[in-house]
């Protein structure tokens, strides 16, 4: 295939680009060997001690390119599995009905769901793989403030608010609460969150080869879903201060957040921005917030939702309160979150 | 119709692998760049299913040697394809192959009318989406209306894939000026104007290449008749 070309565009640590994924996994199980395990056959990345007798499975999935989500994800507290796909394409119902299985304790399961139409239609179609054997519930994220939820579009996408989400609710299930619990926690926090995000380049799927869009030296595209897909508008480069106000205005607005209100402030790189532009970036968030009388209560900072080696950052906010903070603050242990063990 | 349906899986094959890439730049353009991986992947998968599928015993390849054949290849695409083409395809594959098991005459345009309806009616059905949207089914719904009209003309199998094929590009070609409601290509709003839907351009090729296999078919029948 053509695609497969090499191209000098492309400067990746690959060895060939239909084993990018296995070995990936491949390696995330050797460096964390005590956390998870790979289902070599499906490309699933398995919590070490699943399935866990009396606990609500979750899991989640997508396509690969996003790391550390899902499979940085799994261990104590948050996942007990994650789907990897292809980069940037939805995994196929197998590895999800083959995940369900690995992690059922007899509690139930969750799918957490990104709303892209391949991830809903895909893991629709793992639930009905095994329904009437396991009780599956799903909640679809759907937090991205750069697309109007309308009849015209396929409604916003899912995006930072699904870390959170894995965080709050793994810490629900780790509990030991019952499917339904462990699902309305899910709703409450897609409810309470909203996230918005920009890129400064482009970033190369490795099977294209190519740059997925052009963009100018001077120009930001705004409103990026996680996939390269291109957004809503472009503008000019600009102070990151105006950058991080284009972004954190319209969570704002669209959650409705007003004085005195707490938050959990993530700062998300795409992937190739480094951690300084990152600070510099919540830097910018925090005085935007501050001005309006909304406190941080507690933050996030770092490449959690990436876009392989795109640079630029994203925003999510999430309302909480006393139930949610706790939760967050709950123990986790996986190879990419971990705090309280 | 059995050696048929064969016939064109494996030449769509061939087809899928060659326009792969102009497929993905389709993508790049208003989704995310990977729908002529994807596919080339999962036709891959079905030509690997045909090879080591053992050959029909005499006399069974009827309509439900046909239909079984179909149905394997959408479990192959829902299995292998993954983001939305592969369970809208792979559906599609299996409302077509109920369709052509129900028939008398599998190998007729009638069937093959019956599958494309059905074919379009599930995607449409999954997909929760409708004509006008900037989705293969811009292509697949006039096709089948095309098809449906050169059938009750009384058009042979190959007026009747040859009309399907000639209002998919048709349709394809109208989904440039759409704004796209479905799929990641709504994310754009107006920016998804101006291209053509890569899905509306694979169900096309798909169809392209049906039409070049029954009139193949009809030229060999025709020869082997002479």
């Amino acid at each position: 295939m053509a695609a497969n070309a090499p191209s000098h565009a492309m400067k990746k640590l690959i060895n060939k680009v239909d084993d990018l994924v296995p070995e990936s996994l491949a390696g995330l199980q050797a460096a964390h060997p005590d956390l998870v395990r790979i289902d070599t056959e499906q490309n699933n990345v398995i919590r070490k001690d699943a399935p866990k007798q009396g606990k609500v499975g979750l899991i989640s999935g997508g396509g690969s390119g996003h790391e550390p989500m899902h499979g940085g994800y799994v261990g104590m507290g948050m996942l007990d599995a994650a789907c990897a796909g292809n980069v940037f394409t939805s995994p196929v119902p197998d590895q999800m009905e083959a995940a369900t299985r690995a992690v059922d304790g007899g509690k139930g399961v969750l799918h957490i769901v990104k709303n892209y139409t391949g991830d809903v239609l895909n893991f629709e179609m793992a639930a009905e793989l095994v329904a009437g054997e396991i009780e599956v519930a799903s909640v679809v994220t759907n937090d991205d403030v750069a697309v109007q939820d309308s009849l015209y579009t396929a409604g916003r996408r899912g995006v930072g608010v699904t870390v959170l989400l894995e965080k709050i609710v793994g810490a629900r299930a780790e509990a030991g609460a019952p499917l339904a619990d462990v699902k309305a926690t899910a709703e409450k926090v897609n409810g309470q969150g909203r996230s918005m995000g920009l890129a400064l380049t482009s970033c190369i799927v490795p099977a294209a080869g190519t740059p997925t869009f052009d963009i100018g030296d001077d120009e930001v595209e705004v409103g990026i879903g996680i996939h390269g897909e291109p957004g809503r508008r472009r503008e000019k480069l600009a102070p990151v201060d105006d950058m991080a106000e284009w972004l954190v205005t319209p969570i704002v607005q669209d959650l409705g957040l007003k004085g005195g209100e707490t938050v959990l402030a993530f700062v998300n790189g795409m992937g190739g921005t480094p951690l300084i532009e990152l600070y510099t970036a919540f830097n910018s968030v925090n005085k935007i917030l501050g001005g309006q009388n909304i406190k941080i209560g507690r933050s996030l900072v770092g490449n959690y939702i990436t876009s392989l080696e795109m640079a630029g950052f994203s925003v999510t906010l999430l309302k909480l309160d006393d139930e949610l903070t706790k939760l967050w603050d709950a123990p986790v242990h996986t190879p990419a979150l971990r705090w309280g063990v | 119709m059995h050696d048929g349906v064969i016939a064109w899986l494996r030449a769509a094959a061939d087809r899928v692998h060659a326009e792969a890439a102009s497929l993905t730049a389709l993508d790049q353009a208003i989704g995310d760049g990977d729908h002529g991986i994807n596919l080339d992947r999962g036709f891959a998968a079905i030509v690997a299913m045909l090879d080591e599928r053992p050959a029909p015993e005499d006399g069974t390849a009827n309509a439900t040697a046909t239909a079984d054949l179909l149905r394997q290849a959408g479990k192959t695409l829902i299995s292998k394809v993954g983001g939305a083409s592969g369970p809208l395809y792979g559906t599609a594959f299996l409302r077509g192959a109920g369709a052509i098991g129900a028939a008398t005459d599998p190998s007729s345009g009638a069937a093959f009318v019956a599958a494309l309806e059905a074919a379009a009616g599930g995607i449409s059905a999954l997909g929760k989406s409708a004509e006008g949207e900037k989705t293969m089914l811009d292509a697949l719904f006039p096709a089948a209306r095309a098809a449906r009209a050169a059938l009750d003309g009384g058009g042979s199998i190959v007026d009747v894939t040859g009309a399907a094929r000639d209002a998919a590009a048709a349709g394809a070609a109208a989904t440039i000026p759409m704004l796209a409601t479905k799929g990641r290509a709504s994310y754009l709003g107006e920016r998804s104007v101006g291209h053509q839907d890569p899905g509306a351009t694979s169900a096309t090729l798909l169809l392209t290449v049906l039409a070049e296999t029954a009139a193949a078919g009809s030229s060999d029948a025709a020869a082997a008749t002479a």
